[in-house]
């Protein structure tokens, strides 16, 4: 019997068109070969430009934009899907093998309602009756521990919350009843809260319907709790196929090594956290519409240590960074640095008090000028804060290349040269040429491959023992805390939950988020989820 | 950017500009008779002596139409390069000053576009004295108003990025962040925007000129030639479409390479796709 | 003037936004109560009845919004127009008597045309006359403006009605032409016509329509003049040639901007999960794409048809066609100022109708806002 998905050495190609150039053609995919069998999830491993999602939608024979599978076989049931007419590929599309989106929510239109959307493609290809398909999308629903779903079919999906849509998307693909499905990150823009319950209710749903997957995503923990085999792919190429354990437990490959082993640096907190650099006391801010943001935060951090704000999206952790830099002027409450209060407003501070806070962005794309080289941007803040220019200023600029460990060829680059982790590593070298004294790190790592985050990490770490400076690292990730911090604030709808030295905050007893939050981190263990759901389950039987 | 890279329709456009600006430039060289002389029979048929006949005065038409190039690019350019500036600075104020300015800038933008670029014309050259400047002055402010809209637009765009609230933090004053930070970035979209209002500028003079509200004969300008000459027309003499043909060949130039500008912008702004 | 658009007020309204709530309530598969994503917004807001209004019927109050704000900007306009007039120099009863003025003699004038009294008087008093249709005395003719325009708006209306009639299926018909063959010859010959039909001036084309239907071929008639005794079917004849005069002057217009809406919706994801759920083209264009579709069509379609009344002007100019746009003209030469006034002030309302007209069908279309949370 023929295997139920089948790629054999996939080549995909892609045209590029560089401004000013000839177009020219880019490889993609090259070489790669799997097998899915009936009933069982293969996880698609790998960094962004890995080709990974390219690898899933070639499943459905479909290119994004200009991309052209070139050669190889995609066999669905031992018949090449490629070689298929226009008819012949719809009539498998959205019956035969169906496609969860990264972002549900621009992946359903706006115009129709949910329920209608959820069957409309088990009736267009008449695999069931209008009714039967209702049916089958309520049961879908229910197994996916959608709210009310009975009425929740006849909502609009602006009308449903995020991890909602992306159940109801799940629901979506599962309803034609397909052999199977290419989950592309489902989880990955959601809050780690919700991403635990999403991804609990796929993995019920698919063993409840028996349909097989390709489950793409970037997060090895979270493929680890899906997936029965996995392949590791890099730059269009399979780095490591195997089954979820070996690849978890025993990686032959150094790059695989590498993925498992990157989440387990950790660092003792300092012994004495005492002193307070940076003092916030009793902050409240909002939005010029009355929207209150923060409710009546405080906490402190002493000079040459680091405070991590932990939260997910919408707790105001970005918010009380701008409070801090001045963006956002608080509504009440005071910030104290070094002994003295400043400032509320940007406009009030002088360009010393400026100069000692310096900022380091999630996007290192968006947070340097790409009209500049970086030459001009690491030699700004020199000579508007000390003056330099000429010879002196280029040396001092080569000092910092150094410390940032990029060699001075890079002097004359522009950002869009720069690869995102030399990006990040130019913008914190633009805060030391501040020569600051806190610095506040806004998810630096956040939209950085795992293995670069982890580079960046411990630059930082080397710099804050060169130079004893201090940062304020917000975060939604717990293992960066556990790898970073001294002292951890956990912040809550604007409301500070939780405050206090590493080892206090991250041991319990603790209070319910806290908690909720510290079970929600995907662990690089096979059985976490099933563990967690487990102690979850208890917890409300026993209450 | 490399001179292959640039396709051919606006090849097409850079040359008929280049002609037209030969042609504005050298007018008293090139033209075989003066602007205002009568040199012939009125609507004379083009060929012989006239190579393009002559007008209802008796002029000599190629030779008007040449000096027309003169005064119809002039003023038009004048205009853009006015309401360009001041479109600009007004909306860059508004843009990077924001709160209150702003407002009071952009609320007064939608009155002024809340009444068509025509009829507002109209209403004041009603009322003000017939004077060159102050055709150019309306033309400019009038259009100054489409510059602010855009002009805001794409600063907002930029201004909100990470990299303009780095300099602000950095303490950097207004006038650094205009001109060093954001204006690099808008340089593409504004140059086309620009070659936009140039284009229009042209309609919108040729225009005012047909109405009689525009440039006073006896002085030659495109969009007068055809008024002083539509009445030939029910006589089947084509007089008046050449000078119209001009008008919308040279608009038809500029279009054209404005096209190319906003397809090189917008293929800078994309191609980052995740694979 | 969508920048202060649907999007703005204390509700976030853009989908994502909710799902930046925590909410503990969903864990494991425990159903959260039936409409969780309102409520940390509605207890926030409470306050002013207006607010109240604004969440609960966000349709309605923006509608609402909409109708005053027009209201408002034809109110300023009216008084950039009267007022604005006032502020510029040169003094109108110098102006009216030409140089030949005495002293004397203009200072009767001024008393005849009521420009002794203060100007917010004489605003008051031509506004209140305005909504009630009395635009005052022509200087020029001496005729009441309002008796002159209620004919010639007719006219104009007649006009611009049948040029919309003709242009708007054509150019959405063209549109969605080109966004089938998107990239390939025939977008691109439509794409190289209409960039070549927005640079021609109408006069240009009016004329060359002229020189070859009327005075060529002999199949049309020109001057487009209309008569009250005229039957529909010769006012139609007469009105062919400005008509297409029209609609060749706003077709590329609203060809372009069609396609661009069009395409814009059509590289959506939602579109590409159509696409991935093997639907035909035909279904993924009329159940997917085209709802989307609407309301930037029809903005662009009401902000195209506000360029048309503008368009009338000239080629009633060209056409010798008894309208608003020529009467406005002739008074503007010969500097009649209730007529320009008047005719001003028309134009603009017609134009700030259609533009609310736009604004409006872009909010009834958007589905967030017709099915709120």
């Amino acid at each position: 019997m023929p295997d139920m998905l089948s790629v054999k050495n996939l080549k995909i190609e892609a045209t590029s068109y560089p401004p000013g150039e000839p177009p020219k053609v880019v490889t993609l995919v090259e070489g790669v070969s799997f097998i899915v069998e009936k009933g069982k999830v293969l996880g698609l491993i790998g960094e962004s430009g890995a080709g990974k999602s390219t690898i899933g939608l070639s499943a459905l024979a479909y290119g994004r934009g200009g991309v052209r599978i070139t050669g190889g076989e995609v066999l669905l049931d031992g018949k090449d899907i490629l070689t298929l007419d226009r008819n012949g590929i719809r009539s498998i599309r959205g019956a035969r093998v169906c496609y969860v989106a990264q972002s549900a929510a621009a992946a359903f239109n706006p115009a129709h309602r949910l329920g209608d959307q959820v069957i409309e493609a088990s009736l267009r290809h008449g695999i069931m009756s209008r009714e039967d398909a209702k049916k089958r999308a309520l049961y879908l629903f229910r197994v996916l521990g959608l709210p009310n779903p009975e009425t929740f079919g006849d909502r609009y999906p602006h009308q449903v919350s995020g991890g909602q849509l992306q159940r109801a998307m799940t629901a979506m693909a599962l309803c034609p009843n397909p052999e199977l499905i290419v989950f592309d990150e489902p989880t990955t823009a959601l809050d780690v809260t919700t991403q635990i319950d999403v991804l609990a209710a796929i993995k019920h749903a698919i063993e409840e319907t028996h349909t097989a997957a390709l489950y793409i995503t970037h997060d090895l923990a979270v493929v680890a709790q899906i997936s029965d085999d996995i392949m590791v792919l890099r730059h269009g190429k399979t780095v490591e196929y195997g089954s979820t354990k070996q690849i978890i437990e025993a990686p032959r490959e150094d790059y695989t090594r590498a993925l498992v082993s990157v989440r387990q640096t950790k660092r003792d907190e300092a012994a004495d956290q005492t002193g307070a650099q940076l003092k916030i006391e009793n902050i409240s801010a909002g939005y010029a519409n009355g929207f209150k943001v923060l409710h009546d935060v405080s906490m402190h951090l002493p000079k040459g240590q680091t405070l991590a704000i932990v939260g997910e999206s919408g707790s105001g952790k970005s918010t009380l960074a701008r409070v801090i830099t001045g963006l956002l002027p608080p509504t009440e409450g005071r910030i104290t640095f070094e002994g003295k209060e400043l400032p509320r407003a940007l406009k009030g501070r002088s360009n010393d008090e400026l100069r000692r806070i310096q900022m380091i962005y999630q996007m290192a794309d968006t947070a340097m000028n790409p009209r500049q080289t970086v030459r001009d941007i690491i030699g700004r803040p020199l000579s508007f804060y000390f003056g330099m220019h000429g010879q002196k200023k280029t040396e001092r600029v080569k000092e910092l290349l150094d410390q940032i460990e990029m060699g001075t060829r890079f002097l004359d680059r522009y950002p869009a040269e720069l690869s995102g982790g030399q990006k990040q590593r130019v913008a914190i070298a633009r805060a030391l040429a501040a020569k600051p004294e806190l610095i506040l790190c806004d998810e630096p790592t956040s939209a950085l491959d795992p293995l670069v985050a982890e580079g960046i990490l411990n630059l930082l770490l080397k710099l804050q023992e060169e130079t004893a400076v201090s940062y304020v690292f917000i975060t939604h990730d717990i293992a960066i805390v556990r790898a970073i911090a001294d002292s951890v604030a956990v912040m809550h709808r604007g409301r500070l939950v939780r405050f206090g030295p590493k080892s206090k905050v991250l041991s319990p007893p603790f209070d319910d988020y806290t908690d909720l939050l510290l079970k929600s981190v995907p662990e690089m263990e096979i059985g976490w989820l099933e563990r967690v759901l487990k102690t979850r389950r208890m917890e409300s039987a026993g209450n | 950017m490399n001179l292959r890279s640039i396709p051919f329709s606006a090849w097409i456009g850079i040359a008929g500009i280049a002609i037209a600006i030969f042609c504005a430039v050298f007018a008293p060289v090139i033209a075989p008779f003066g602007e205002r002389d009568v040199v012939g029979d009125i609507w004379l048929p083009a060929g012989g002596d006239f190579l393009l006949g002559t007008d209802n005065l008796g002029r000599d038409l190629l030779s008007r139409l040449i000096y027309g190039a003169r005064t119809t690019i002039m003023v038009a350019l004048a205009a853009t390069v006015l309401s360009f500036s001041l479109g600009m600075l007004l909306s860059f104020t508004a843009a990077v000053v924001g709160g209150f300015t702003d407002q009071l800038f952009s609320r007064f933008n939608d009155l002024m576009m809340a009444i068509p670029t025509l009829i507002f014309a109209l209403v004041v050259l009603a009322v003000l004295p017939q004077h060159l400047w102050i055709l150019i002055l309306v033309m400019a402010v009038l259009d100054s108003t489409r510059v602010f809209r855009i002009g805001r637009a794409v600063a907002l765009d930029v201004a909100v990025m990470e990299f303009v609230e780095a300099a602000r933090l950095r303490g950097e004053g207004s006038l650094w962040i205009i001109f060093r930070e954001i204006l690099p970035n808008t340089l593409s979209p504004l140059l086309a925007e620009c070659g936009l209002r140039f284009a229009f500028s042209i309609l919108f003079l040729s225009t005012l000129s047909f109405l009689g509200l525009g440039i006073q004969p006896p002085a030659a300008d495109w969009g007068g030639m055809v008024k002083d000459n539509k009445d030939g027309i029910i006589f089947g003499i084509s007089a008046a479409l050449i000078p119209g043909a001009a008008i919308a060949t040279l608009a038809i130039c500029v279009n054209l390479v404005v096209d190319w500008l906003m397809k090189r912008t917008s293929s800078l702004k994309g191609g980052r796709g995740d694979a | 003037m969508m920048e202060s658009g649907p999007l703005t007020g204390p509700v976030p309204t853009d989908g994502t936004a909710d799902a930046t709530h925590p909410r503990s309530a969903e864990l494991s598969g425990v159903p959260a109560k039936p409409n969780p994503a309102a409520n940390p917004a509605n207890s926030e807001i409470g306050g002013t009845l207006w607010r109240r209004f604004t969440f609960r019927r966000p349709l309605a109050a923006l509608i609402l919004q909409r109708l005053g704000l027009s209201v408002g900007l034809l109110f300023a306009v009216s008084l950039m127009i009267f007022g604005g007039i006032e502020a510029l120099p040169g003094d109108f009863a110098t102006t009216y008597l030409g140089q030949s003025a005495t002293p004397q003699a203009v200072e009767n004038i001024r008393k005849d045309l009521g420009l002794d009294k203060p100007w917010t008087e004489r605003y008051l008093s031509w506004l209140g006359g305005a909504v009630q249709g009395d635009f005052g005395t022509s200087w020029a003719s001496k005729n009441s403006v309002g008796e002159q325009i209620s004919r010639r708006l007719g006219n104009s209306l007649f006009l611009a009605f049948f040029a919309a009639l003709v242009s708007v299926p054509l150019a959405v018909g063209l549109g969605m032409l080109a966004v089938q063959f998107r990239n390939r010859l025939p977008d691109k010959i439509i794409n190289v016509v209409s960039l070549a039909a927005i640079s021609l001036p109408e006069f240009f084309v009016g004329y060359l329509l002229i020189m070859f239907f009327a005075v060529q071929y002999g199949i049309a008639t020109f001057p487009a003049t209309v008569y009250d005794s005229m039957s529909v079917t010769e006012r139609l004849s007469a009105i062919a040639l400005p008509v297409a005069t029209l609609v060749l002057v706003v077709l590329a217009h609203m060809m372009r901007m069609t396609r661009a809406a069009i395409l814009n919706v059509m590289s959506s994801a939602y579109v590409e999960t159509a696409e991935l759920k093997g639907l035909s083209m035909f279904r993924i264009i009329a159940r997917h794409a085209a709802p989307n579709a609407v309301a930037p069509v029809i903005n662009v379609i009401a902000l195209n048809l506000a360029y048309l009344v503008v368009g009338v002007v000239v080629v009633e100019v060209v056409f010798v066609y008894p309208g608003m746009g020529q009467y406005m003209v002739d008074a503007v030469t010969v500097r009649d100022m209730p007529v320009v006034q008047a005719c001003g002030l028309i134009f603009a309302a017609f134009y700030i109708f259609l533009n609310m007209a736009a604004d409006i069908l872009a909010i009834i279309a958007n589905p967030r806002l017709r099915h709120p949370r």
